[in-house]
């Protein structure tokens, strides 16, 4: 470090240098500052990845074990009959026994269907309406709030309106998903284009980009930590509103993991009831986690934070 | 040493690149209007070094956009020989989802050049301020000096013959900005720039001008025009430079002083 500070004097100091070779000293000087400037990187790109992914992985399985004990105690202390409130060994029997068999994949492979089209379907009417709001200001005017306000409205208050206009159907349950997860897709966006800071749009001006050049070229781009961030609120909203669905709207032949779950309790079968649980759970936390690698990964390609 | 302080003749008679004819911005109307240019007029003289300095209030920067085509003048007009402009923001304003090498190449993206053309010539680009091995990072893994380098390489990929400079090198510590005044210098020669480069540092104005042209504040005025006669390469700690720049605070503490 000293010898290159000390290659940076005599160009500060004598101008007679500067003009004999300027080429070769003012670079050297220029490719030293570089140099002292620069922030070192010392983490490699995988390592970092993986970092990300246990720090977002460790609690949920802390808490996960907790939660286990507590069942436990409380499975000890015989506060509820044994065939209401099984222990978790005989939980994890009726798990493991269950998850090899094709009744498990099918449910799974239908509510996951379920769970992907009709996230899907949001995430484009989410995304067209979102756009359409914060370019038109009379349609903000018109519907801004009201998006805002559908987000704090309860999914299953939708259900009996859905079966009104869809009876026992695929489409009731694919209205309230997409009902319950749009607002927050399209608010994702709208606060996304709304805080594209001013500095980009004149650059993009500048570059002489106008209308959808520079949606294209900068506002779509600058939106994209927001607008994961609505997508990852969207998908909760469309896991719950959907697991609502699939214990109210029981579609004939469909054995989905809200049918078979109801199912199992019909039956009183607790174990059943309380391995659903736990599928869902599991599949939550893997989904968030995914979501949580797409945001880090934006963060650390942008330079917004430190990965912890 | 030459310090004038009138318009060369011969500098007129060239013609202009930018030329400002009564130029007037209020913002707002009504009794509550604010002017911030009032009645400027100005001549920026192809292939010349244009600072515009002035205190805060002088409307500088606004004068800066409205050349720009990125704010409305409220009356009189700007004629360009040659449009659309480059800009260069005290912000560098990369885009962080791009890499150096794809903001440079945005500025072609634009106007429909070709990617591999686009590649070509941002590389070229980068050579020319001297970032060739960072094409790949990321804006966030650069110093402030290097941004700012890279923002240069992008406005230079707009391939117009005028800069404008918005005090480029506010945000920089005194080193990094006494090493990008060489830069600059340099690519300006050897790119036969027209360059309006915005300030209210008073040696930067002076080791890079060949024109300083003083604004008055609140309205923005055009209050004196000081022909900068000295040689380059210059140095802005050299003695000719401190001696101009210190008349020229003179006469800028005269105008702050008029608001007292």
């Amino acid at each position: 470090m000293p010898s290159k500070q000390e290659a940076l004097q005599p160009d500060a100091l004598e101008p007679d240098t500067l003009e004999s070779e300027p080429q070769d000293r003012s670079a050297e000087w220029v490719s030293g500052l570089d140099e002292l400037d620069r922030v070192p990187v010392t983490e490699t790109r995988l390592g970092r990845v993986g970092a990300g992914l246990w720090a977002a992985t460790w609690p949920k399985v802390l808490a996960l074990a907790l939660v286990i004990a507590a069942w436990q105690v409380i499975f000890e202390l015989e506060l509820k009959p044994a065939w209401t409130l099984p222990a978790p060994l005989t939980v994890w029997e009726d798990l493991s026994s269950f998850v090899v068999t094709a009744e498990f994949w099918t449910a799974i492979r239908i509510t996951m269907w379920r769970a992907l089209t009709t996230f899907a379907l949001a995430l484009a009417v989410g995304t067209v309406l979102g756009i359409a709001v914060a370019r038109f200001k009379p349609l903000r005017a018109a519907i801004g709030s009201l998006i805002t306000g559908l987000q704090t409205m309860p999914s299953i208050m939708w259900f009996p309106l859905a079966i009104l206009l869809f009876q026992i159907s695929e489409s009731a349950i694919a209205f309230v998903v997409v009902l319950g997860a749009v607002p927050s897709i399209a608010n994702g966006l709208i606060s996304g284009i709304d805080y594209v800071p001013k500095e980009w749009r004149r650059v993009g001006a500048i570059l002489g980009m106008r209308g959808l050049t520079l949606y294209r070229h900068v506002i779509l781009p600058a939106t994209l930590p927001s607008y994961v961030s609505g997508l990852k609120q969207g998908w909760a909203f469309a896991w719950r509103s959907l697991m609502a669905g699939e214990l109210l709207v029981i579609v004939a032949g469909q054995g989905s993991i809200g049918a078979l779950m109801q199912g199992a309790r019909e039956f009183n079968n607790a174990p059943r009831v309380l391995t659903w649980i736990i599928v869902v759970l599991l599949i939550g936390i893997a989904v968030d986690a995914i979501f949580r690698t797409a945001d880090s990964r934006i963060k650390r390609k942008w330079g917004l934070a430190e990965v912890r | 040493m030459s310090l004038t302080r009138q318009a060369t003749p011969a500098a007129t008679a060239r013609g202009a690149a930018v030329a400002l004819h009564d130029v007037v911005k209020r913002y707002g109307r009504g009794p509550g209007a604010v002017t911030a240019l009032d009645g400027v007029s100005l001549n920026v003289e192809p292939g010349r070094f244009t600072c515009l300095l002035g205190a805060s209030g002088c409307g500088k920067s606004t004068l800066l956009s409205l050349v720009a085509g990125l704010d409305e003048l409220t009356a009189g007009s700007i004629d360009h020989v040659d449009r659309p402009v480059a800009m260069m923001f005290q912000e560098s304003a990369l885009f962080p989802w791009l890499t150096v090498s794809g903001n440079v190449e945005i500025a072609m993206q634009v106007k429909g050049v070709g990617r591999a053309e686009r590649r070509r010539r941002a590389r070229e680009l980068l050579e020319v301020v001297r970032l060739s091995g960072f094409a790949d990072k990321r804006p966030h893994e650069l110093s402030g000096g290097m941004r700012q380098r890279v923002a240069l390489a992008r406005a230079l990929a707009q391939d117009a013959s005028v800069l404008l400079m918005d005090e480029p090198f506010g945000a920089l510590d005194a080193m990094t900005r006494d090493l990008l005044h060489d830069e600059l210098e340099r690519i300006w020669r050897e790119r036969n720039l027209t360059v309006l480069f915005v300030t209210h540092n008073v040696r930067e104005a002076v080791r890079l001008g060949d024109q300083v042209v003083l604004l008055s504040s609140r309205p923005g005025r055009v209050l004196e025009t000081f022909d900068v006669g000295i040689e380059r390469p210059r140095r802005i700690d050299s003695a000719p430079v401190a001696e101009l720049a210190a008349e020229i605070t003179d006469a800028l503490r005269a105008e702050v002083s008029r608001h007292a």
